[in-house]
């Protein structure tokens, strides 16, 4: 219990941390010296400081969207395991909640950013929930795989699936979680608007997807945002290593700093693929997810019809 | 004996590579039909003492085999003496012009033309030998292959267009009925099945009562839609106007007259072992139903055709799909007579439609 | 050795997806390339106790064969007819993708549990649906793609399925037999190659849609 709060503190204050080290590793690769470790937070505090700016052509919902957003990834959070502990709320069924919990937080950004009128903000409205309809069935199977093969009798819980997981589970069915893994990747850089399907240094409204649909947005609204997106990595990058990393050693405090590490891994690792890819062409990306779909498919076929390794 | 059928056109075809010379090329060719010709004879004459099998039983010869063996050789003496006039008419100059198109194009090198009409004859001849299912699969897909650049003699655009849709449609068809071969290998009771006479014919055939339906039934619907394929039953056929109109005429006469027979006696053995089975119902129904299917497609395209060759081939389809529904209602010697009889007056027309488009 | 099997199957199955989904045809080479070598590895892996001189000679040449012979001839082709990618097949790669795994899907309900009664049991579960899974996805190229090459491609998946079938159903093919069906699928191959080859020079592309002069 203790543990789980700690690990919640851990992930509210860590999360902009994340974005500092991808943003670190993409300066080291470039050969820039980079930004300051804390240059997010202190982004935050700025944003939190200033006043907010309102379109007359926006309603209520333009206001409530980040609040609502905020408070849907906050609560997601909760649900998340992390180290050895459970989550704070573990019940079965929980990872539909959660990945409902996301979708409520894109919902409202999306019904915010067409709140405007604006035409960027409906194109980028478009193309998000386009490619987010076609990761949602690539994240639901592979938790699907994912219940059958670890969670001994199906269960339905992150909590459970995460404590499930070890080493033996791989030197088992190490091919199909290798499968799983490929399609959470891929899966993980979608959601977060990463490269290859979203560059988020861009300026050009017209090749934004997430970006171009919170442009509106100032102040505390917009640091909501940033702040949301940052914890919405940091759980994606929590439940990748959890729910898949076989490094588990059973201490309760070492356990909980491999997984940080593990977690700073993944930050550097979509460092690592910004630094070296490019972003795909449009007409592309929903190539690449229904990839992603079709390889998490076949793991949760493969799951079902039983695997007989010696 | 049966050695001397499958030894002379093989080396005959792969001499006739080499040889430079157009004459005597074209003697090659016609010594090859000759002999042919006389070892059925011979073959003939001996019965019904069989010539010895050999190859440990995998080649042997039957009625069956020996009635389209003779149709074979008969038509392939016909079509060489034909070849040698048709060589030489098209032998005066390097471009022709396409009397439809109107457009230039070259001939394929004699040498080519003969080995491979050569060397169809020999795969021809394996078929019709093998009492080997898996034998049988590979001479047919062999014929697949050596009768490709047969049709692709006058080099234009419409001659290549048949020839891709003939290589394509009768590959894939033909891989399928590998998966036939599979299904009788399976189909045999638990702990017969030896490496090498697993798909003898006469083994199974002795073996069928014991076999299981399920997979010989399966086996069966491969063999139909995979040598009904090379055999021009509908809805299968689409490759068969396209190459018999656009092949020279002795080639479409050889194809349609010795070719579809030959694929069909693979459907033909296939039933063997399912009557043997008790499941001669079964592949009955099947043969009737693609029977009348292709009766109906000719009878729908070939009412408005203006090609000559292409109404002889929808013919061909109809007279398939008629050897189909009489073995299918039980008729095999109606069935045999009417095959000679199509070979050979559709091997005639055809000629008879190379003499009037050459002219 | 028996432990590679289902990680064999695995990128089996992974190929096929894969082919259906990409649009250069030097890629889909390379994947039908890696199939077919996987493929004929299989013999070994599957009875690594008992490796006969039959299993050496006829594993060896599939490899060769799949692995070496085929690219090379089908490269030369390609480049002969410089096409690099289809562009506008008539059931896109999106749907293909989707098409593939609903083929995934159909290929494991056909081959389920006690549907056929089997001649041998099967070292795996995935091995039956795998094979069968490739089979549909070369008949499925063959339909479905306009280029000539991407149809020769399906054939070489469609063979390797048909050989992987008949692993799976244990069948002992004499030696010489399966040399006959290597053969015959690399005579195939040629003619094939030259058949595009042709095309190419004749219709200025290998998109089988230009072929449409001969009709009724």
């Amino acid at each position: 219990m203790i543990a789980s709060v700690c690990h919640l503190f851990l992930a509210l204050v860590g999360a902009p941390f994340l974005l500092s080290v991808i943003n670190r590793t993409k300066a080291w690769i470039a050969g820039r010296h980079g930004q300051p470790w804390l240059q997010p937070y202190h982004d935050l505090l700025r944003l939190l400081r200033k006043g907010a700016v309102y379109s007359r052509t926006t309603s209520w919902v333009f206001r409530a969207g980040p609040l609502i957003g905020l408070a849907a990834v906050l609560t997601a959070t909760t649900l998340v395991p992390f180290g050895q502990a459970r989550a704070l709320v573990a019940f079965q069924g929980d990872f539909i909640a959660f990945v409902y919990l996301l979708g409520l937080a894109r919902l409202v950004t999306v019904l915010a950013a067409l709140d405007t009128g604006s035409a960027f903000e409906g194109m980028g409205a478009n193309r998000e929930v386009w490619f987010s309809a076609l990761t949602e069935p690539a994240l639901m199977l592979s938790l699907a795989a994912l219940a059958r093969e670890v969670g001994g009798n199906g269960s339905l819980s992150l909590s459970v699936l995460h404590l499930g997981m070890s080493a033996a589970v791989w030197s088992r069915t190490g091919f199909v979680l290798a499968l799983v893994a490929v399609a959470w990747v891929v899966v993980l850089l979608s959601e977060n608007s990463r490269i290859p399907v979203d560059d988020p240094t861009t300026h050009l409204e017209l090749t934004m997807i997430h970006e171009v649909m919170v442009l509106d947005h100032s102040g505390p609204d917009f640091a909501f945002i940033l702040y949301g997106a940052a914890l919405k990595l940091w759980l994606f990058a929590a439940l990748f290593v959890g729910l898949l990393s076989p490094v588990k050693t059973g201490l309760p405090g070492v356990d909980s700093v491999i997984a940080l590490a593990e977690v700073m891994g993944v930050a550097v690792g979509v460092g690592l693929v910004e630094s070296v890819m490019a972003r795909l062409r449009l007409p592309s990306v929903p190539q690449l997810l229904i990839g992603a779909c079709a390889i998490s498919s076949l793991a949760f076929l493969i799951e079902r019809h039983g695997v007989l390794l010696p | 004996m049966l050695w001397t059928l499958l030894l002379i056109p093989t080396l005959s075809g792969i001499a006739a590579f080499g040889i430079q010379r157009h004459p005597l090329r074209r003697i090659l060719l016609l010594t090859a039909a000759v002999g042919q010709f006389a070892v059925t004879a011979r073959l003939w004459m001996d019965w019904p003492q069989r010539p010895a099998p050999i190859l440990d039983g995998w080649i042997g010869l039957d009625a069956l085999g020996l009635l389209v063996l003779t149709i074979c050789g008969v038509l392939f003496l016909a079509a060489a003496v034909y070849a040698v006039g048709y060589l030489e008419h098209e032998n005066h100059g390097s471009l022709h012009r396409d009397f439809e198109e109107g457009s230039l194009f070259v001939n394929e090198p004699e040498a080519v033309f003969t080995g491979c009409l050569l060397l169809f004859l020999a795969s021809m001849n394996l078929v019709t030998l093998s009492r080997h299912f898996g034998l049988m699969w590979v001479a047919v897909e062999a014929t697949t292959l050596f009768s490709a650049p047969l049709i692709y003699f006058h080099r234009h655009r419409r001659s290549l267009e048949a020839t891709w849709k003939y290589v394509l449609i009768c590959s894939v068809g033909i891989a399928l009925a590998m998966l036939g071969n599979f299904a009788l290998a399976a189909a045999r009771p638990p702990g017969t099945a030896h490496g090498n006479s697993a798909l003898l014919v006469d083994d199974l055939i002795a073996l069928a009562p014991q076999m299981n339906p399920l997979w010989l039934q399966l086996a069966f619907i491969f063999f139909l839609v995979g040598y009904g394929t090379k055999m021009g039953l509908a809805p299968f056929h689409t490759w068969l106007p396209d190459a018999h109109s656009e092949a020279p005429s002795l080639v479409s006469a050889l194809m349609s007259g010795a070719l579809l027979n030959c694929a069909f006696l693979g459907v033909l053995r296939g039933h063997q072992v399912c009557l043997g089975a008790g499941q001669g119902l079964f592949s009955r129904e099947l043969l009737v139903g693609f029977g009348l299917l292709s009766l109906l497609v000719a009878g729908v395209f070939i009412v408005g055709q203006t090609d000559f060759k292409r109404m002889l081939a929808y013919s061909s389809v109809e007279h398939m799909g008629i050897l189909a529904l009489a073995v299918g209602l039980g008729a095999g010697y109606a069935a045999g007579l009417h095959a000679v009889n199509h070979s050979l007056a559709k091997g005639a027309l055809f000629l008879t439609a190379g003499n009037l488009l050459a002219s | 050795m028996t432990g590679l099997l289902e990680p064999a199957l695995i990128v089996v199955i992974l190929t096929n997806l894969a082919i259906t989904a990409s649009s250069r045809l030097a890629f889909g080479i390379r994947l039908v390339a890696t199939q077919g070598v996987v493929a004929g590895l299989m013999p070994l892996v599957l009875s690594p106790e008992e490796v006969t001189v039959r299993l050496v000679v006829i594993g060896g040449l599939t490899v060769v064969l799949k692995g070496i012979v085929f690219p090379r001839l089908l490269d030369r082709t390609l480049r002969q007819a410089a096409v690099r990618r289809e562009e506008d097949p008539p059931f896109g790669y999106k749907a293909s993708i989707v098409g593939g795994v609903v083929t995934l899907g159909l290929a494991f309900w056909l081959t389920g549990p006690n549907r056929m009664p089997l001649p041998a049991p099967l070292a795996s579960p995935l091995q039956l649906p795998a094979a069968v899974f490739t089979l549909l996805t070369g008949l499925f190229l063959i339909v479905a793609r306009n280029n000539a090459l991407n149809q020769v491609l399906g054939y070489l998946v469609m063979e390797n399925g048909i050989f992987l079938i008949g692993l799976a159903l244990a069948l002992e093919e004499p030696l010489l037999l399966e040399m006959g069906i290597l053969l015959d699928v690399f005579f195939g191959v040629l003619v094939m190659g030259v058949a595009i080859f042709h095309i190419s020079r004749a219709f200025d592309s290998i998109e089988v849609d230009e072929l449409t002069t001969l009709k009724d």
